[in-house]
């Protein structure tokens, strides 16, 4: 097919190589270089999609980041992608993109007739319409909205794709590469300062690439290339092209997106999609430039409506013409460019100019040209639906308000230009205000709150020679004051023309008895009749009007709507612009990919997974794996058909009949050691610890400042000054940042490290009645008898040749000692207590069967220790000293941890014996009762009692002390059940614990 | 985010640190006698200042060690770092 709007001899695509694509199920072919707008103008396509709320025939409107309207969905090596604006996507072999927002077909869509309905789609029709009745609003209005509304699909599929972050520190950080990013990157580079420069564009150069100016007798795209070519050969500047900047964060940390390989068909090997790139810098340019503002007028919308700069974009860019019989519409110099450039190109345009005259430099050779220029024109219309057919024109009297000899002329395209709003967002999202400065009708950075400078058309200036004069100087005194060295660059010699002053006309008034639609916001399709209802309405604050008309709130963030819908605003409101201010910048700048964001924290990248040494034989003898925190501890060993509830059953039975032994090494470990560790374990724990031998381990119950239980485990006096400390295995981290915060700030003259060693011990649990015959096997050498190491006893021991330590502690219940040897050695020891325990009938435990010992045996843990218990509630207040002041005492005494009542834990059997009771289940007089029904308490964990073989609870339970005996109600509506049961001691199993020390 | 100068370790990232609160509060000496509300007014009450604010971090991922950092927290501006014994001033 030929491209009827391609140019043959100007732009900078590649002609040697042709690329072939489709839309909307239709070929075309391009050219390397091109993005996807630019290959489908060439081909004469301009009805891209429909709008948001009247699905209005939508084409294209800039040519880069602030498009509003041509965003497809794009299918690329199998996934689809959303939200993809076709201005900036470049174009590769085999790009499939279809329209977004119309159904069937982009060119027959059901939606349009919102557009003649638009009298029920007014500002605020959402809040007003779809509030009543409220049982409404699931079943029929938002799948209606739904349905309407958004910009494509999300995928469904795994994102196959690689996503990557990196960090990285420099002196400088330059976002923008037209002429004042050029001029401080290379100002500073040239003076030692460590540079990156982005670009989010794919090449480099800005406005140099399609201004008509020279530097240095080059052109400006020419002085361009030799910028950065040299810029690229230095080791102390990073160029980057693809990248956008889009988020300014605290202390000049900036973030920044790379499009790796999304110009390509796919991603190569290890090469990643996109990259975040996380920046501190030492200062901030900013060289974002500016963008073209429309000027408003009838059917503005109509795709052939283009900004003249994107008009002259695409002329030079990629030698592609928007239209054949173009007008250009304007109130200012730089649109003449524009149709210079098409009369360069033999295509006559009709300049409509909203000033009275001008007779600058720029408009002499426009005339000289031959070009048709009509002063105090204007577009009054559009005419044409899906693509500009024609359109009323007018004479405009001198104050603006009365059109005149309204006539239509034939035409294809309207290039329009309302002058230039410099890109502020980078500059505000930094904390630093904006000031609206007048000549320019448009707001630019005040005062920095950060270290960061604004440049050339960013910061309001439109003359090159200021911009590179200002910039080159700006790069200098910045590097120069962070490398100290000295080397200035001369700055380089401008030709350009110059500009007369532009007109401050920003919207045509609607003809007598015409009622066209004349919009601000093209993604949002905010019309100026919106605005004008919002504030009779009585909204006011800009923020408000924001919201309620949804004005710069689509996905382009208003880049070319919010200055004039501040304009309509404060001419209704009678106020000047910057009284009337504007809506927050807020980042990203441009939407930013969900890959991007997650980068490789994904799956199982997305936290660490902390393994035993006894994970390999774990996995090879059919362990199933829990997480617990970040770490894999097996949860049971599945034999043949097994389940869960089967496993753990056998497992526990045996730990209770013969022997079993459970990888500990996931508890926490803590080394206390120091003259004044006593001490501080004394203030630390609710019991007395001044007292303990040497060789003697004590359970300990520690507690907020607020009298909360934090934390309970064993620690055992290894020697005078040298503590082994335990935690729960989830509570690890917490706990040691506790005792350095008491170490460290509040009774610093304690002489006591600190230290974790959690990862330098490998633990095995060695339990059941048979747990000592078992160990004596495996220290022959050592005492291990009741008397030579009795309960809570400890003693260092020789494994074959091994260092080991042995408590002798008990969580099942059970006799029970625990192992310790260094890491190194866990293996080994593991896989020594399994080849001597097959004499005593020994099996691995998992998990779930240390719980269901601990349950039955009433041990608390987590679930009891959630965070809102106290020692009483869970039954530890009998470790509560009375003597002395630690942790957390003064809080016990609060009125309501003394009430009579208190909750307090307990066991919890069904009646019938057979029926589990969900965790959770809330604890209930009446199971019929009234609505809100009183809760009493709740069920904190369950387990099949495998000493009773009934299913056993332990609950919460308001005034438990005094409930043993009585009958309740355990109601789950979660599972749909309710269970009478009846509350029993928490202690299920062995309750005077004489199992532990026998 | 914030770019914090541990007095041990030198400028890191936030994302080193865990925040620790007011660094203003004083913990009642042990086994000393106080009112239910100084105490209460220990555990829970916090100022909230618009503006300097002496605060505790802890360098989880560095040193371990918590410091004091003076920190606007309108503008986040940080104006000085101090480690745990160090006077401020
Ligand atoms: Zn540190």
């Amino acid at each position: 097919m030929v491209q009827n709007y391609r140019l043959d001899k100007i732009g900078l695509v590649n002609r040697e190589k042709k690329l072939s694509f489709k839309f909307n199920g239709k070929k075309y072919f391009g050219y390397e270089g091109d993005t996807l707008a630019s290959a489908l103008i060439a081909n004469g396509v301009h009805l891209v999609g429909r709008s948001f709320k009247y699905h209005r025939p939508r084409g294209f409107f800039g040519a880069g980041v602030d498009e509003p309207y041509a965003i497809v969905q794009l299918y690329r090596n199998g996934e689809t992608e959303p939200n993809v604006r076709a201005t900036e996507q470049e174009l590769f072999e085999g790009l499939e993109a279809k329209s977004v927002n119309c159904w069937p077909s982009v060119n027959f869509d059901i939606g349009a007739i919102n557009n003649f309905l638009n009298i029920f789609l007014p500002a605020g029709f959402y809040y007003k319409t779809f509030m009543w009745p409220r049982s409404f609003w699931y079943r029929i209005y938002e799948p209606f909205i739904r349905k309407a509304a958004g910009f494509g699909v999300a995928s469904k599929e795994h994102d196959k794709e690689r996503y990557e972050h990196k960090y990285e520190y420099c002196d400088l950080l330059i976002a923008g590469s037209g002429p004042s990013g050029l001029a401080s990157a290379y100002a500073a580079a040239k003076n030692g300062a460590r540079v990156i420069l982005a670009e989010d564009k794919p090449r480099f150069g800005g406005s140099l690439l399609t201004s008509d100016v020279s530097i240095n007798n080059q052109s400006g795209k020419e002085w361009a290339e030799n910028i950065i070519t040299e810029l690229k050969g230095m080791t102390n500047v990073t160029v980057k092209n693809r990248a956008q900047i889009f988020g300014y964060y605290d202390h000049n940390m900036l973030v920044m997106s790379e499009r790796v390989t999304d110009h390509l068909p796919k991603s190569e090997e290890f090469t990643p999609k996109q990259r975040l790139w996380y920046i501190r810098a030492k200062q901030v340019v900013i060289s974002s430039g500016s963008i073209e503002r429309p000027i408003v007028f009838g059917n503005n919308d109509t795709p052939g409506v283009v900004l003249a700069s994107a008009a002259k974009e695409y002329m030079k860019v990629y030698g592609v013409l928007v239209g054949k019989k173009p007008v250009v519409f304007t109130n200012n110099d730089s649109a003449y460019e524009t149709a210079i450039e098409f009369k360069k190109n033999n295509i006559n345009p009709i300049v409509l100019d909203s000033r009275q005259d001008s007779n600058s430099e720029i408009i002499k050779e426009a005339k000289s040209l031959g070009i048709d220029i009509k002063f105090s024109h204007v577009v009054v219309a559009a005419k044409g639906y899906k693509k500009v057919k024609s359109c009323d024109i007018a004479k405009i009297s001198e104050d603006k308000q009365n059109l005149n000899q309204i006539k239509n002329i034939e035409c294809d395209c309207i290039c329009v230009s309302g002058f230039w709003t410099p890109t502020v967002h980078l500059a505000s999202q930094s904390g630093g205000k904006t000031k609206f400065k007048e000549e320019i009708d448009a707001f630019v950075p005040d005062k920095s709150k950060q270290k960061e400078v604004t440049l050339g058309s960013a910061n309001g200036v439109f003359t090159l020679e200021e911009t590179l004069k200002t910039s080159f100087d700006k790069g200098f005194e910045l590097s120069k004051a962070i490398t100290n060295n000295n080397n200035s660059q001369q700055i380089p010699k401008v030709s350009e023309k110059k500009h007369s002053k532009h007109d401050k006309f920003w919207c045509v008034p609607l003809p007598k008895g015409k009622k066209y639609k004349r919009f601000l916001d093209f993604q949002n399709d905010v019309a100026v009749s919106d605005i004008e209802l919002a504030i009779r309405e009585g909204y006011r604050s800009i923020e408000h009007v924001k919201r309620y008309t949804t004005l710069g709130m689509a996905t382009d963030q208003g880049k070319t709507s919010n200055l004039n819908g501040l304009q309509l605003v404060s001419n209704i409101e009678n106020k000047v612009v910057p009284a009337v201010g504007h809506t927050t910048f807020r980042p990203p700048y441009t939407p930013i990919s969900i890959g991007a964001i997650v980068g490789r924290e994904i799956g199982k990248h997305s936290k660490p997974t902390r393994k035993s040494p006894m994970h390999n034989w774990h996995e090879k003898n059919n362990a199933v794996f829990v997480d617990a925190g970040v770490w894999l501890r097996p949860r049971y060993y599945k034999r043949g058909n097994e389940g869960l509830f089967e496993a753990s059953k056998r497992e526990a039975e045996n730990v209770r009949k013969n022997v079993g032994v459970c990888d500990v090494t996931t508890l926490g470990k803590i080394d206390v050691k120091g003259p004044d560790a006593a001490e501080f374990l004394n203030r630390v724990y609710t019991n007395a610890w001044l007292k303990l031998p040497v060789g003697k381990a004590r359970y300990g119950v520690m507690l907020r400042e607020d009298g909360i239980v934090m934390d309970d485990g064993t620690t055992t006096r290894i020697s005078e000054n040298h503590y082994h400390m335990t935690t729960t295995t989830a509570q690890a981290a917490n706990v040691l940042s506790h005792l350095e915060y008491y170490l460290q700030l509040v009774w610093p003259e304690l002489d006591v490290n600190v230290v974790s060693t959690t990862e330098q011990w490998a633990g095995a649990a060695i339990a059941g009645p048979k747990s000592r015959d078992l160990l004596q096997k495996l220290f022959p050498n050592t005492n291990v008898s009741n008397e030579g190491l009795p309960f809570m006893g400890f003693v260092e021991a020789n494994l074959f040749g091994v260092n080991a330590r042995i408590f002798r502690i008990s969580f099942s219940g059970e006799l029970a000692y625990e192992v310790n040897v260094e890491s190194d050695n866990g293996n080994f020891m593991w896989e020594k207590i399994i080849e001597i325990g097959k004499d005593f009938n020994l099996q691995p435990y998992g998990t779930e069967a240390l719980s269901t010992l601990r349950i039955e045996m009433g041990h608390v843990a987590g679930s009891e220790l959630d965070g809102r218990t106290i020692p009483y509630d869970t039954g530890l207040d009998g470790l509560v000293s009375k003597k002395k002041d630690f942790i957390g005492k003064r809080s016990l005494l609060k009125k309501a941890y003394n009430e009579k009542d208190r909750q307090r834990i307990v066991g919890v059997v069904p009646l019938d014996k057979k029926t589990s009771i969900p965790e959770g289940s809330h604890l209930v007089k009446d199971p019929k009762g009234k609505l809100p029904n009183p809760k009493l308490g709740h069920i904190s964990a369950s387990c099949w009692s495998v000493e009773h073989n009934n299913p056993f609870s332990l609950a919460i339970l308001k005034d438990g002390k005094n409930m043993i005996g009585s009958k309740l109600y355990a109601m789950s509506p979660l599972k749909n059940k309710t269970i009478a049961v009846e509350i029993v001691s928490s202690h299920y199993v062995d309750p005077k614990g004489e199992r532990v020390r026998s | 985010m914030l770019y914090i100068k541990c007095p041990h370790c030198g400028l890191r990232s936030q994302n080193e640190f865990a925040y620790g609160g007011d660094a203003s509060v004083k913990r009642p000496e042990l086994n000393k006698e106080i009112s239910d509300q100084e105490w209460d007014e220990f555990v829970y009450l916090r100022k909230s200042p618009r503006g300097k604010h002496l605060e505790l971090w802890h360098h989880v991922s560095g040193c371990r060690q918590w410091i004091k950092v003076l920190r606007d927290t309108s503008t986040h501006e940080i104006f000085n770092t101090y480690k745990s014994e160090e006077k401020v001033g």
